[in-house]
């Protein structure tokens, strides 16, 4: 029988709430965290509103052995990582190093950090760039940091699809657990709201260019016109259910399939690959549509990727066959962050009977889907779809479900 | 000219500025012969510190000997060997 793969431990860093309590209760309140950027002047640039973390003061949280090594991202990530292992009640001093392996998602590394040190080049000369840049800005910085600090030896590693990432990374922790390591530290956490940062998202052309925060990103609506990026995401402890067992671990939740495709080259006349995913994900699971209580969506925020992910919702669940839920609309898009979010959503709903809303949208009739608007839906919810899709035609789903 | 020698002060002030100080770490402590990896700083946080050393004396350090010099005392004496001649100079 193949290995079960849980979920034990959460850590959240979103932009609606720092910490899982906050970023719950902010998220069944239709609270949302999206504004003007702080993090610099954004005045001249198109896009001027952003989802940022709220009050997360890392000297609170981090010895300064650390601080100037790390990026923004990095530091969220390993404060996120702390607080899934307390939430896990794993102490890694308990276990052994070998038996623990970190594999989160990535989509910019430590950008800020680069920057900083590209602007030390050029202003200050070469002999002002800190020896750390070597890997402060690097994909794999988060999982090798989180991995040094907390004393894991196991397998380590980074993936990187962009928005579908924090799925991939997610589904690379079950398969290692299920070839032997008993405790993967897994999700992703992106940050990169700084000039530098900016530009290269802007470059996609995608970034919603209004000024309102509730009209800026609205995924589904017949305005949809593009998406608010935001930082942070959530950290995930995943173990093998034998051993979360045997150490009497708390259980969220079960990671019970994926499916992972990529779209057609642009401009070939074939169907996108996000059904595809979805159908390979449940099937992996061994459920049915009707056993899924709750999709949520990736939701894209524009009226092509929107269209495609309602057409591929529907074609397998049928019109209006199962809630549809996008809580990103409170902290926008996070990248790789925000799949592990929503699958930390995902687990919170199992847990307190609760579909979180999808808050700013006035839904475009011609998408025939079932959205939990502005106010959370009571409801049983046992089994969840999580959707993410990534820049570069990476689409990915995941299927988790209650193990009481 | 009176010189001015680098001092475990002076060092101690480099490390928190370049590094930072480990959990569980009280670098006014003992430290003078402890080793570096004990007091929680890797080869990174050495060159750190040197480059931060060189900013800050314009001197030029022998990066072989910076890798060599495992403990404070060994440290302060290859900061000495460069700082010497140039303030001599």
């Amino acid at each position: 029988m193949t290995t079960s793969v849980v979920v034990t431990g959460l850590g959240v860093a979103a932009p609606n709430g720092l910490g899982t309590q906050d970023y719950w209760s902010a998220t069944l309140g239709g609270k949302h965290g999206i504004g003007r950027v702080t993090r610099f002047d954004p005045t001249n640039y198109p896009a001027r509103l952003a989802g940022e973390v709220p009050g997360f003061v890392p000297e609170e949280h981090l010895p300064s052995r650390l601080l100037p090594q790390t990026d923004r991202v990095t530091r969220l990530a390993l404060v996120a990582t702390d607080w899934a292992l307390k939430d896990a009640g794993a102490d890694p001093k308990d276990l052994p190093e070998f038996d623990m392996g970190v594999i989160t998602a990535s989509a910019a590394g430590g950008f800020e950090f680069g920057q900083g040190e590209l602007q030390n080049l050029w202003s200050r000369g070469s002999q002002y760039v800190s020896a750390y840049q070597s890997f402060a800005w690097f994909y794999a910085v988060n999982s090798g940091q989180i991995s040094i600090r907390n004393g894991m030896k196991g397998p380590a590693g980074v993936v990187v699809s962009e928005g579908a990432g924090g799925l991939d990374a997610v589904a690379q922790a079950r398969r290692q657990i299920r070839k032997g390591t008993s405790l993967i530290v897994t999700g992703a956490v992106d940050a990169s709201i700084c000039p530098w940062g900016w530009v290269a998202q802007l470059a996609t052309g995608k970034l919603s260019t209004r000024d309102e925060p509730t009209r800026a990103y609205l995924p589904f609506d017949r305005e949809a016109h593009g998406y608010v990026p935001g930082e942070g995401g959530a950290i995930l402890i995943t173990e093998d259910a034998e051993a979360a067992r045997t150490r009497g671990a708390r259980v969220y939740g079960e990671i019970a399939g994926y499916g992972a495709t990529i779209d057609p080259r642009p401009g070939i006349d074939r169907e996108p690959g996000l059904r595809r995913a979805i159908q390979v994900a449940l099937a992996d699971a061994g459920v049915d549509t009707v056993d899924v209580d709750v999709v949520f969506a990736d939701g894209a925020g524009d009226p092509a990727g929107d269209r495609v992910e309602a057409e591929a919702i529907s074609d397998v669940f049928g019109d209006r066959g199962v809630p549809v839920t996008v809580p990103k609309t409170m902290t926008g898009r996070l990248y790789s962050g925000g799949a592990p979010l929503d699958l930390a959503a995902a687990f919170l709903s199992m847990r307190d009977g609760v579909i979180p809303p999808t808050v700013h949208i006035e839904p475009c009739t011609d998408y025939p889907l079932d959205l939990v608007l502005a106010e959370p839906r009571q409801a049983e919810v046992r089994t969840a779809l999580v959707l993410a899709r990534g820049s570069g035609g990476f689409n990915s789903a995941m299927v988790v479900r209650t193990t009481a | 000219m009176a010189t001015k020698a680098f001092t475990l002060d002076d060092l101690k002030r480099t490390l928190r500025e370049a590094a930072g100080v480990a959990e569980g770490v009280d670098l006014d402590g003992d430290i003078l012969d402890t080793e570096f990896e004990v007091i929680g700083y890797e080869s990174l946080a050495l060159l750190e510190a040197g480059s931060l050393i060189e900013r800050e004396y314009g001197i030029s350090l022998d990066e072989e000997a910076v890798g060599d010099a495992n403990t404070p005392r060994a440290f302060i004496d290859v900061v000495n060997t460069q700082l010497a001649p140039a303030q001599a100079a």
